[in-house]
């Protein structure tokens, strides 16, 4: 059974959103995800400064079994990349939630995070995959 | 690999496992009205002994001329073991077959391929070829719109000295993807491109600069000077390489300070027969940091689960099987054969007979320019130092020249007027180590006697 921490929201597309203090928003792929992905072996990550939409494309995450896109959860302007996951990327593997966050965004509208799936409902979404 | 006809009766047998009547049956959904019946102006098949007939009959007609054409394509001397080896059954195959397990000889040519390639450019990685010079750079082009990824506008600068085929195959690929290819006019004394040209666009977003070296024209391009200035204002570098020079020139791995981004050319000139245009190939090598927008077949080395070498694609990802609709190009495959027949010509030649190739052919140019230099009504257009090839402007139309030298047997080179009308008259000449004394001698005899 994945981890599923019941502090962060989630998307249907398996991004986990984690709200800080400062109003920020850190995103990331669930344990799910990378366990359907497997060994990560690249990430492709989104430029800083770019503005995207909600469900826009951002992100590539490659691994030995396939490439697969990442969506924004909610539309906003990238912050701040996680460029450790450039040599070593499987850090999505080891730890999905914590060292391996991917991307951080100046969200539009701070209540959009309240928007996404809680923690039971992306839980009952991937049981029924 | 055998040729392996279907007989009659094992067609028949295939079409009744999956219960069809005839082959027509199988083309059954397709609706009447929609099915071509003839193709209009395709005369009737013939047989083999009629084809070679009609084909002796047609290379009769071109003769055996002396060439002093290039242009994109040259007459390169290629040792016989070359295509002797090449045509063995071990190569010799419609398709590449890319399964590991069973074709580590393709594979590992490949990865040889590969490796020469990355040498003689001096780049990080090299795919394992596409179809040819032009498709090399519009696959250029699209790599550069998805790397750099700074540049939201999709402008490429595309100095006209670049192969016009080129220019307009690239054109035809990239057109319609809401790309703009911007073109930036040479200097007219010396054929090059001007930082000053390139300039104009400083302070605009465009996404990479196109440098061919040498020019369509032979000249040799400031290729440190424009490299390094787009380098500083975010704009990728795309270099066209004659392959051939590369054993004389600076690598374009080593132009500038960092070297460009992309470099791409056709093959043809190390080891592929002119033949009517083709087939050649096509290469391009990149920066390792590009290597995941490359398009194409990339074969890595690496060890089995028993430590020993082995060959395998690799970075698959960035291809239509994985990728689908988002994958880096729909060219899937390369242009195996003369990909081998590329790396004999190469391995036979070393890197000291490549110098020579390369050493002989400017020594042989550069004699004609001087023995033509001296004819009345020709002039060398542009000043400074060329590769292989010149462009010469003559008092007369181009035209009727090449048909007076054809009339002498002499394939006298690339009349320029219908690319270039603003050059008047100027024809392009090339002079590969293939040339004699005697006969660029009488090229310019020849000359002298029709103008």
């Amino acid at each position: 059974m994945s981890e599923i921490p019941t502090d962060l929201r989630y998307t249907k597309s398996h991004e986990w959103v984690r709200l800080e203090e400062d109003g920020t928003v850190t995103v990331g792929i669930t344990d799910h995800a990378q366990e359907l992905l497997g060994d990560i072996v690249f990430v492709e990550l989104p430029e800083v400064d770019m503005e995207y939409t909600a469900e826009d494309a951002c992100c590539v995450i490659e691994s030995v079994k396939a490439a697969s896109d990442m969506y924004m959860p909610i539309t906003g302007e990238v912050i701040d990349t996680n460029q450790a996951l450039v040599d070593e990327p499987d850090m999505i593997n080891s730890s999905p939630y914590d060292d391996g966050w991917i991307f951080r965004i100046k969200p539009a509208d701070e209540d959009d995070v309240e928007q996404l799936l809680d923690a039971s409902t992306y839980e009952s979404e991937i049981a029924d995959e | 690999m055998p040729f392996i006809p279907h007989t009659e009766d094992e067609i028949r047998d295939m079409l009744s496992v999956i219960g069809a009547d005839s082959i027509e049956q199988l083309f059954d959904e397709i609706p009447a009205h929609l099915r071509i019946k003839k193709l209009e102006g395709i005369p009737d098949g013939l047989n083999e002994m009629e084809v070679s007939r009609l084909m002796t009959a047609r290379a009769a007609q071109d003769g055996m001329p002396v060439c002093f054409m290039g242009a994109g394509a040259y007459d390169h001397h290629i040792p016989a073991a070359v295509w002797q080896i090449t045509t063995r059954g071990e190569y010799y195959t419609a398709y590449t077959p890319y399964q590991a397990e069973a074709s580590q000889g393709t594979l590992q040519l490949i990865y040889e391929f590969q490796s020469m390639m990355t040498a003689l450019t001096a780049m990080d990685v090299s795919n394992a070829s596409l179809y040819d010079g032009a498709s090399a750079l519009s696959e250029a082009v699209l790599m550069a719109v998805r790397g750099n990824r700074k540049s939201k506008s999709r402008r490429i600068l595309v100095p006209t000295n670049v192969n016009p085929v080129y220019r307009s195959a690239t054109k035809s690929i990239v057109q319609h993807q809401a790309i703009e290819l911007i073109d930036v006019e040479f200097d007219t004394k010396t054929g090059q491109t001007t930082l000053d040209a390139l300039k104009a666009y400083e302070g605009e977003d465009i996404t990479a600069v196109v440098i061919s070296q040498p020019t369509f024209f032979g000249t040799l391009e400031q290729v440190d000077a424009i490299t390094d200035w787009a380098h500083a204002n975010g704009i990728m570098v795309i270099a066209v390489v004659n392959p051939t020079s590369l054993s004389l020139l600076k690598p374009p791995g080593e132009w500038g300070d960092k070297g460009v981004d992309i470099a791409c050319g056709d093959g043809q000139p190390l080891g592929a027969p002119m033949s009517s245009g083709g087939p050649y190939y096509g290469f391009m090598c990149c920066k390792k940091e590009h290597v995941r927008q490359m398009p194409g077949r990339i074969v890595g080395r690496t060890l089995d689960q028993d430590g020993k070498e082995g060959f395998v694609l690799t970075l698959q990802a960035r291809e239509q099987h994985i990728r689908r609709s988002k994958a880096t190009s729909n060219i899937c495959t390369n242009q195996g054969l003369v990909v081998t027949a590329s790396t004999i010509y190469m391995s036979l030649l070393g890197p000291q007979g490549l110098e020579k190739v390369a050493a002989a052919c400017h020594l042989n140019t550069n004699r004609l320019i001087e023995k033509v230099s001296a004819v009345k009504g020709v002039d060398v257009l542009f000043n400074g130092i060329v590769f292989h090839e010149v462009v010469l402007k003559l008092n007369k139309p181009v035209a009727e020249v090449l048909a007076a030298l054809a009339e002498k047997n002499i394939l006298g080179g690339f009349d320029l007027s219908s690319d270039y009308p603003q050059l008047k008259n100027a024809m392009l000449v090339c002079a590969t180590e293939m040339r004699t004394d005697e006969e660029i001698d009488r090229y310019a005899r020849a000359l002298s006697e029709i103008l």
